[in-house]
């Protein structure tokens, strides 16, 4: 809502030096956002006069039409003779009176005038246009001026061209203030000052001749004031002042109807209709529309009705969506001269409509039709019911004045009985919701400011002011109080709280796992989750896999992206390439986050209320509703991952790292992976990982690991051997087991043993190990794989793979006979699981 | 042990005289002090103090003296022979450090050669500041309480007394999900479910899944349908607070407020509550810090205008509000017995400020060298 402030000052008389910034830090400090103070008219000044055109000569050889004129200024320019103005504008004639800015004057934007020659003559001044004073750019050309005003006359004082314009940002619950009224209401409060309401008008009292009304839809409209103007000249415009004011709260001025309407919608918050009475057909009705209903609104558009939509009726149909926007049919006709007869048609007699309807219902209709107005941004926050009346005796009077009509005595006006709103607080419920004392008193005064009648003393019954629909509750009496004591004179507490858990084990395990990532050389991104079907392509999953079944947006930002990840592997992998783009290239990054695996078969919620905490199978309900949404942790590598430098050789980035990193991460938890070879999109089907981990006995899946594969690696423009790693750390959290058990640490001698054995290089080397393990017994201390080896040696399509074997007793040294046994039985069990010989056996 | 000797030899006794033993010990010692290396030490040790050197023949002369002078020149021989070994070990040792000196020299390094091997990683200062807020709290009592991101549309709004069609509902730009089962009419249809515009919806679970007194704090993701500039971005971090108990009050509050703005920026700083509306607080208020950088100097001072604040002298933080007893309500809280406060702030903003970042995209976009110089705790 923008507020000019020498309009708000018709309403509260602010001292005299008061300045815009100042009524703003009042109006913030009590509760309203006001964002910005425009200052209409900075660094103009004059000479601006209105003048005369005296004399058109058209100028010819020019690329555009140029004209150069006398015009009469009187003595603004000292010497009273006519002022040589050069304009390329054409949109006035000789007798026009137009707005003549002299030399020496300063235009808004430090726009200096002076003399100067221009198209081979001398322009002594300017003929200006709205935009050139800062007035609006809404209309083409020069300002023509109405006749009555005489040249020479100051323009700055005419126009109103140096003013301060609140923009207010109004908040859904404060609907009041989208009105002068309002907003001055405040205004008085914040000063301590009185207000003089405009809305307080004498009104005839309804009687039975006004305009015929039918209101069939109470709950949708629960007031409708009509009344008649008739005999309105059509040719009658809006005087400047009228004009101004709506510029400066941001509406365009139409047309003298119209443009009161809206003044007086601006005034008071009371959004108005006119039609012209000679359109419309019959009594005016308000009814629900029947599905398929047709109506052309003003803007031009054809629209479907819904069986929802409140709409405004006569004989002939459908007139107008109720409080949202009229129809095109019972429009108001701009005047418009007969050239031959010389006669001037347009509206002449006006039916105004000053209703009220019910917020949601306007909500929902403004929403469906996608067709937000003035007047329904009011009626949607509610507005006053009480204020019909005064609104469409305000329209009447001003039209009557404007545009010489006459008043019907008929007024129209259909009630639903209501009764006040009252609300019953303890005195010190302020107090209480505060932490501070206010006392009775200051409670009872307060609420009387904002408009309430206040009863009793201890509990006090407060009946709410019309135009606050807002105040329902206590609390909302309660913040009426503290905001006009003052939010910064509230003190501050600490309340006492009981001892808390701390943070919880996912919630640690969240945060190790990020530092042992980082640790390792791993940097955190935080990627936005929403992809399209693009991504999985790229990433060469089938057409069946789960990661396609997405949760998909109604409204998403781009038409590419429309669903929610359901890996972690996009996003990163897209990371990665930004990355790369901009010149790096050794890449390790991490990700933790949900993703998004919807089944397909939630149900939809239910409805639930709000007045009791709905059941325990009423949540299950709602949660039943939502997909599973597991958090992962995810890898992607690329480059080097260990750097050459004097030290020696790098090694590059590869699919040990990443299984490495799922590592980790089970690290972190106590887990240890169990890893096996795996098929898996995005992976390299001979480089890919499954990660395991034992979840009650079970081994569960966990995740993936590998180099990708090269045909990803390609679509995606990524390095060769890009690598990557996505686990579940839900899942690996619940393979995470208790306390660890301490080992016995012995201290007698230990015994090694290397083992070299063949095997077929399909076999993998966890098989040959855990073979090993269990073959050694109790005596293996460790065991490391420190070599492998393939070639002639060992023949085709063969491995050869040496461990190094450490055994020892708790209670003993261990003979050679023992270590010996054992390291054989160790190689007897690898020959029996995988086929393993020991070399140069 | 020989048996004592009788027969004495008067012509070998000469060495035994003790200007001979002095010249003897001489020699030796100024040969020990002659010698340059260590090797040239091992000879004159053999010349010596060996089975040949003169002192060992010294030595086993004693026995051919009568009893009366053998005690004189054992003593004699062997003050010289100590002498010897003693200097002996000296030089040893003397030598042993000039070697050791010249070895460790040539064994030196450059110790300032650059040792980037595996380069060092980085957390998001997100998470970072994200955890550092938590810790904040979780260090006063409360609990740090998580829920889904795509959420029942009853938890977002309708627990938050968001009424249904109210232009409330309007103010939070929501992605809305499509129905999940058999979604083939697509869009038309509402699901019920949307991204959560809010960590609010945690504080209804909250409230619901616990007896009060509830003291949690509310860290995640949140979602608008704001496109991605250098101010906003679609997906964004949040932190809510949330505390019921009886008797809590807006001082209580702005005490909250006041201590975490203090812990994050700086024991003097002070906090401000201006009115503002949100369906689920009543009262509401936008919170603002006071500016960190030029401490609300720059709104009095215009010869020092500050960046950080464009010279308001206040930051914006977020909103907040005594948590509307309809909420209450809700969630079985019963708001005769219980009132509570909120706030919630997004964490984007709150890093942009504290370290003065220009641009939403570097936070968003996962550029390395954005993230790298924040390490692991901010």
């Amino acid at each position: 809502m923008r507020i000019p402030l020498s309009w708000l000052r018709e309403y509260v008389d602010l001292p005299a030096g008061e300045t815009g910034r100042d009524v703003q830090a009042k109006l913030i400090s009590s509760g309203l956002e006001v964002e910005t103070v425009e200052q209409l008219g900075a660094g103009l000044t004059g000479p601006l006069v209105v003048g005369k055109v005296l004399t058109i000569e058209e100028l010819e050889g020019f690329k555009k039409p140029i004209r150069f004129c006398t015009v009469d200024v009187g003595t603004a320019n000292g010497t009273g003779e006519p002022q040589e103005i050069v304009c390329g504008a054409r949109n006035f004639a000789v007798g026009d009176k137009v707005v003549v800015v002299l030399p020496g004057a300063t235009l808004p934007g430090d726009f200096k005038i002076a003399a100067r020659k221009t198209y081979g003559r001398t322009s002594h001044g300017m003929i200006c246009s709205a935009a050139e004073l800062g007035m609006g750019d809404d209309h083409d050309g020069i300002i023509v001026l109405p006749p009555e005003h005489e040249a020479g006359t100051d323009a700055i004082a005419l126009l109103e061209l140096v003013d301060e314009v609140l923009d207010i940002a109004v908040t859904p619950d404060r609907g009041y203030c989208l009105s002068m009224r309002g907003v001055a209401r405040e205004t008085a409060i914040a000063y301590g000052i009185s207000l003089s309401d405009p809305a307080l008008l004498d009104v005839p009292p309804p009687n039975a001749f006004g305009y015929p009304v039918q209101v069939g839809d109470p709950f949708g409209c629960d007031r409708f004031t009509a009344r008649t103007v008739v005999g309105l000249d059509p040719e009658a415009r809006s005087p400047i002042w009228l004009q101004r004011r709506l510029q400066k709260a941001g509406m365009r001025p139409i047309s003298l109807a119209v443009d009161v309407t809206n003044y007086v919608m601006l005034e008071l918050g009371q959004p108005l209709h006119a039609y012209d009475r000679t359109q419309v057909d019959g009594p005016i009705g308000v009814r629900r529309a029947q599905p398929g209903e047709k109506l052309t609104t003003l803007d031009g558009a054809q629209r479907v009705l819904d069986a929802e939509d409140l709409v405004i009726t006569d004989n002939s149909g459908v007139i107008g969506l109720a409080g949202v926007m009229g129809g095109a049919n019972t429009e108001i006709a701009d005047a418009v001269r007969d050239e031959t007869t010389g006669e001037v048609r347009g509206t002449t007699d006006v039916v105004i409509e000053a209703a009220h309807f019910e917020p949601v219902a306007i909500s929902r209709t403004a929403r469906r039709h996608k067709l937000s107005s003035e007047a329904s941004k009011r009626f949607e926050r509610g507005t006053d019911p009480q204020t019909t009346s005064a609104a469409a005796q305000r329209t009447a009077d001003l039209l009557v004045l404007l545009a010489g009509g006459t008043a019907e005595a008929g007024v129209t006006e259909i009630i639903s009985p209501s009764a006040p709103r009252t609300i019953s607080i303890p005195a010190d419920h302020p107090d209480r919701v505060a932490g501070t004392e206010y006392g009775r008193e200051t409670v009872v005064r307060r609420l009387q400011q904002v408009g309430c009648d206040v009863y009793g003393s201890d509990e006090l019954v407060v009946t709410v002011p019309s135009w606050r629909p807002d105040l329902t509750d206590p609390n909302d009496l309660a913040e009426e109080v503290i905001r006009l004591e003052g939010y910064e004179n509230l003190p501050s507490t600490l309340p006492k709280l009981p001892s808390g858990r701390g943070l919880t084990g996912s919630q640690q395990l969240r945060r190790r796992t990020g530092r042992a990532l980082a640790g390792v050389g791993y940097v955190e991104v935080q990627n936005t989750p929403f992809l399209g079907e693009a991504a999985f392509d790229q990433l060469g999953l089938e057409a069946d896999d789960p990661r396609r079944r997405t949760v998909k947006l109604v409204n998403p930002l781009s038409d590419e992206e429309p669903a929610m990840r359901t890996t972690l592997l996009p996003g990163l992998l897209a990371t990665l390439r930004r990355n790369i783009g901009r010149g790096s290239h050794d890449l390790a990054l991490f990700e933790t986050g949900l993703v998004f695996r919807p089944t397909g078969a939630e149900p939809a919620p239910p409805r639930l209320p709000v007045d009791r905490r709905p059941t325990d199978e009423e949540i299950a309900a709602l949660n039943a509703a939502l997909p599973e949404q597991p958090r992962r942790v995810a890898v992607a590598l690329s480059g080097a991952r260990e750097q050459a430098g004097w030290w020696g050789k790098g090694t590059a980035a590869s699919w040990a790292d990443a299984i490495e990193a799922g590592r980790t991460v089970a690290r972190e938890a106590g887990v240890e992976l169990i890893v096996r070879q795996d098929q898996h999109a995005p992976f390299h089907p001979g480089r890919c990982a499954a990660l395991l981990a034992v979840v009650d006995g079970e081994e569960l899946l966990v995740g993936h690991a590998g180099e990708l594969h090269p045909r990803v690696v390609k679509a995606l423009h990524l390095p060769d051997q890009t690598s990557a790693m996505e686990l579940d750390l839900d899942r690996v959290e619940r393979a995470s087991s208790g306390p660890v058990p301490a080992p016995r640490v012995s201290t007698f001698p230990v015994a090694t043993q290397d083992v070299a054995l063949i095997t077929d290089a399909s076999v993998p080397a966890a098989e040959v190990e855990a073979a090993l393990r269990t073959g050694a017994g109790e005596l293996l201390e460790s065991l490391r794989l420190f070599d492998i080896y393939t070639g002639e040696q060992v023949g085709e399509g063969k491995k050869s793979l040496a461990y190094a074997l450490r055994f020892r007793a708790a209670d003993r040294t261990l003979t050679a006979e023992e270590t010996t046994t054992a390291r054989d039985a160790a190689v007897a069990a690898a020959t029996a699981a995988t086929g393993a010989v020991l070399r140069g056996a | 042990m020989s048996a004592p000797n009788k027969s004495y030899d008067p012509v070998e006794v000469e060495a035994l005289k003790p200007e001979e033993i002095e010249r003897m010990r001489d020699e030796a010692l100024a040969a020990i002090a002659a010698a340059a290396g260590l090797d040239e030490l091992r000879e004159v040790k053999v010349a010596h103090t060996g089975d040949r050197s003169p002192l060992a023949l010294a030595n086993r002369e004693i026995g051919a003296l009568p009893p009366h002078a053998k005690a004189e020149a054992g003593k004699r021989v062997g003050q010289a022979r100590g002498g010897v070994n003693k200097a002996l070990a000296a030089r040893q040792a003397e030598l042993e450090a000039e070697r050791d000196a010249r070895v460790l020299v040539e064994e030196a390094v450059d110790v300032t050669l650059p040792y980037d091997r595996v380069p060092a990683g980085a957390r998001h200062p997100l998470t970072t500041l994200s955890d550092r807020i938590e810790d904040i709290f979780v260090a006063m009592g409360y609990e740090v309480a998580e829920g889904p991101e795509i959420e029942a549309e009853w938890f977002n709004f309708d627990a938050l007394n968001f009424p249904p069609d109210h232009p409330a509902r309007e103010m939070q730009d929501t992605f809305f999900v499509q129905p999940l089962a058999g979604g083939s009419d697509g869009d038309s249809a509402e699901s019920g479910v949307v991204l959560r515009t809010h960590t609010s919806p945690v504080q209804i679970r909250s409230m619901i899944d616990r007896e009060p007194p509830v003291y949690v704090i509310c860290p995640g993701r949140v979602y608008r349908t704001d496109e991605l500039d250098a101010t906003h971005t679609p997906v964004f971090a949040q932190v809510e607070l949330l505390a019921i108990d009886e008797g809590l009050t807006m001082a209580d509050l702005k005490g909250t407020l006041d201590h975490m703005v203090r812990a994050l920026f700086g024991s003097d700083l002070t906090t401000r509550l201006r009115p503002a509306y949100f369906p689920f607080t009543e009262p509401s208020a936008e919170m603002d810090m006071q500016c960190f950088a030029c401490r609300g100097e720059s709104a009095v001072n215009p010869d020092r205008p500050c960046r950080t604040c464009s010279s308001e002298g206040w930051i914006e933080l977020g909103g907040c509000g005594m948590v509307n007893p309809r909420v209450l309500t809700a969630c079985g809280v019963d708001p005769r017995k219980y009132s509570g406060f909120a706030f919630g702030f997004g964490i984007e903003r709150l890093l942009m400020f504290r370290h003065n970042i220009a641009d939403m995209r570097d936070i968003i976009e996962g550029d390395v060298r954005f993230t790298l110089p924040f390490g692991m705790e901010i």
